[in-house]
């Protein structure tokens, strides 16, 4: 059995869910005694992707071409298709994200391989292959096993401790015949916040919601995760009314995340929300109704006003 | 314009999850059903785009009878037929490729459906529809307008948005704010008994199967930290938590 792990790079370098991805699919390999390649599209130095071996990787395949810079979804399932077809990959593995799932979904469909998302766990193989994931938008956990040949996992985040070690892996470059990857769409223009952490991968967030009372409170919340070095978040009402842009909401219907540590400042706490952040390892709610909901689901409460309690938590963390 | 809305129907948000038989069934007992909220987004888009641009709008469902509420619910806010592949859809690549045998040949223009379902939360169907078709698929799909043959999106992605443009066919993963949900009139509700709901024998193989549900641990008690002293909760987020 041999594994292949699809990843993704940000601004030249393995996103931090991809190298857990890396780690994860060298536990797979060595569980199931198989080997393990994983494959980056897209522009980065060799001595970055040689990391992939930091985290188990031995072999890195490298594929970029001038038609794979843009996220391209139709390119790279095709280049991820046809790589696990010539290594005969029989488990294809990566960590979820919005194009990831794209992807991956692609590439399954053209390999009819079964594919299950939000695995938690590494796999059972002792009889047949198990794969255990987050249902119901993390209020519940199905055990599911793959039948087909080849089986697509898509895990997520914080599944697994990273333990690092210095070894490398060897990077080869990965030809593409791009003449048979039309371009079946144009890109007109991106908006991305820059400076930014990303909130997908963030292990630290801090969240805010009508409590805060107004977008031009914001600077307290932006303090301390700045502090922090967490990245921003929000409730559904909050984009809804234009405090903050849609890709900051977290929620049922908005950003699922998985933080170490998630702080939820002026947010009651709907189970909409939870839904969006029940996965995350420590909840830490301040908000001056000692009933609101969001407690009955928080790890540490603080009752009190945001903006009495957001400079001292800013304070005590620039103390450290 | 031919438009192909594809919804789920899965447990209101505020449902209690519980299993029964031993955790291998999800406990129907007691939940509301809903349509999927991204489908909903989905729905209410397509509604509005068949309504500016004339043609039809068909929605379909791959689910049991129980599923049948939330299909006249889906006519009634202005599809114009329906069709149900009668089978459990509980894994990806059988709704998929269920999907993409009966869209085989009837010539839709685009398929919308939800970003995810709020069930099983993979958010691949679509994906896997657009490569059995052979026809693009992007996902999330916060707008949506049409002009001609061709289609002006904004993805979401990490940290924003991508704007970009590609030809019908597409099928398309959609979540707010590509619309607004609509809520269905008496006068649809009354027309949406009369019209057209098929339902059709599964023709294709899950490659998934479930065998066993969990609930997670009980969550600890929470503990609490008066706001004067809330600069001592860093240190127990260091010492005790372990998170920084």
């Amino acid at each position: 059995m041999s594994v292949l792990v699809y990843t993704e790079l940000a601004d030249g370098q393995f996103k931090k869910s991809s190298l857990e991805a890396i780690f994860y699919g060298s536990k797979v390999a060595t569980q199931v005694g198989g080997s393990m390649t994983v494959l980056v599209i897209g522009s980065a130095a060799d001595e970055e992707l040689a990391k992939a071996g930091n985290f188990g990787a031995t072999k890195v395949l490298h594929a970029n071409a001038q038609n794979l810079t843009a996220e391209n979804i139709m390119a790279y399932s095709k280049v991820l298709s046809e790589t696990a077809k010539s290594l005969a990959a029989t488990i294809v593995v990566s960590a979820k994200s919005s194009l990831a799932d794209a992807v991956m979904a692609r590439a399954a469909g053209a390999l009819k391989a079964g594919l299950v998302g939000n695995v938690v766990e590494l796999p059972e193989t002792s009889n047949g292959f198990k794969v255990k994931r987050s249902i119901f938008t993390g209020k519940a956990f199905a055990e599911t096993s793959i039948t087909s040949d080849v089986k697509f996992i898509a895990i997520k985040k914080n599944v697994l401790p990273l333990e690092e070690t210095s070894n490398s892996a060897a990077v080869e470059k990965l030809s593409v015949d791009t003449g048979s990857l039309t371009e079946s769409s144009k890109v007109l223009e991106t908006i991305k916040a820059t400076g930014t952490v990303s909130l997908p991968e963030a292990d630290l967030v801090v969240s805010g919601g009508r409590g805060m009372k107004g977008p031009e409170n914001w600077q307290a919340l932006l303090d301390l995760a700045e502090a922090l070095g967490a990245a921003t978040a929000c409730s559904k009402p909050v984009s809804d009314l234009d405090w903050r842009p849609h890709h900051e909401h977290v929620g049922q219907t908005g950003v699922k995340v998985a933080p170490n540590l998630y702080i939820a400042c002026g947010i009651s706490g709907a189970i909409q929300h939870l839904a969006g952040v029940n996965s995350s390892k420590v909840i830490v709610v301040i908000n001056k109704d000692p009933e609101a909901p969001f407690f009955k689901a928080a790890d540490y409460g603080i009752v009190g006003d945001v903006f009495d309690v957001l400079p001292k938590l800013t304070a005590a963390v620039k103390a450290l | 314009m031919k438009i192909l809305v594809c919804i789920s129907s899965v447990p209101d948000t505020t449902s209690k999850i519980s299993f029964e038989e031993n955790d291998t069934k999800f406990s129907k007992a007691g939940i509301q059903y809903i349509i999927g909220p991204y489908d909903d987004y989905a729905l209410a888009r397509g509604v509005e785009l068949r309504e500016s641009l004339g043609g039809t709008l068909t929605v379909l469902n791959v689910g049991l009878a129980d599923a049948e509420p939330q299909i006249r619910k889906a006519l009634a806010i202005g599809a114009d037929d329906a069709v149900r592949i009668d089978a459990e859809p509980t894994d990806s690549f059988f709704v998929a490729s269920e999907i993409a045998n009966y869209v085989k040949d009837k010539g839709f223009d685009l398929i919308l459906m939800g970003r995810e379902t709020t069930d099983y939360n993979s958010g691949v169907v679509h994906g896997i529809v657009g490569e059995l078709l052979g026809i693009p698929s992007f996902s999330p799909v916060m707008e949506l307008k049409l002009e001609g043959n061709t289609a002006t999106l904004a993805r979401e992605i990490e940290g924003g948005k991508e704007k970009l443009e590609a030809s019908l066919p597409l099928v398309l993963g959609c979540q707010e704010p590509i619309a607004e949900w609509k809520i269905p009139n008496m006068r649809g509700i009354m027309s949406a008994r009369t019209k057209p709901l098929a339902v059709i024998a599964p023709s294709s193989e899950a490659l998934t199967s479930i065998e066993k549900y969990e609930l997670p641990a009980p969550k600890g008690a929470c503990k609490m930290i008066s706001a004067e002293d809330a600069g001592s909760l860093i240190k127990l987020l260091q010492t005790e938590a372990k998170v920084l």
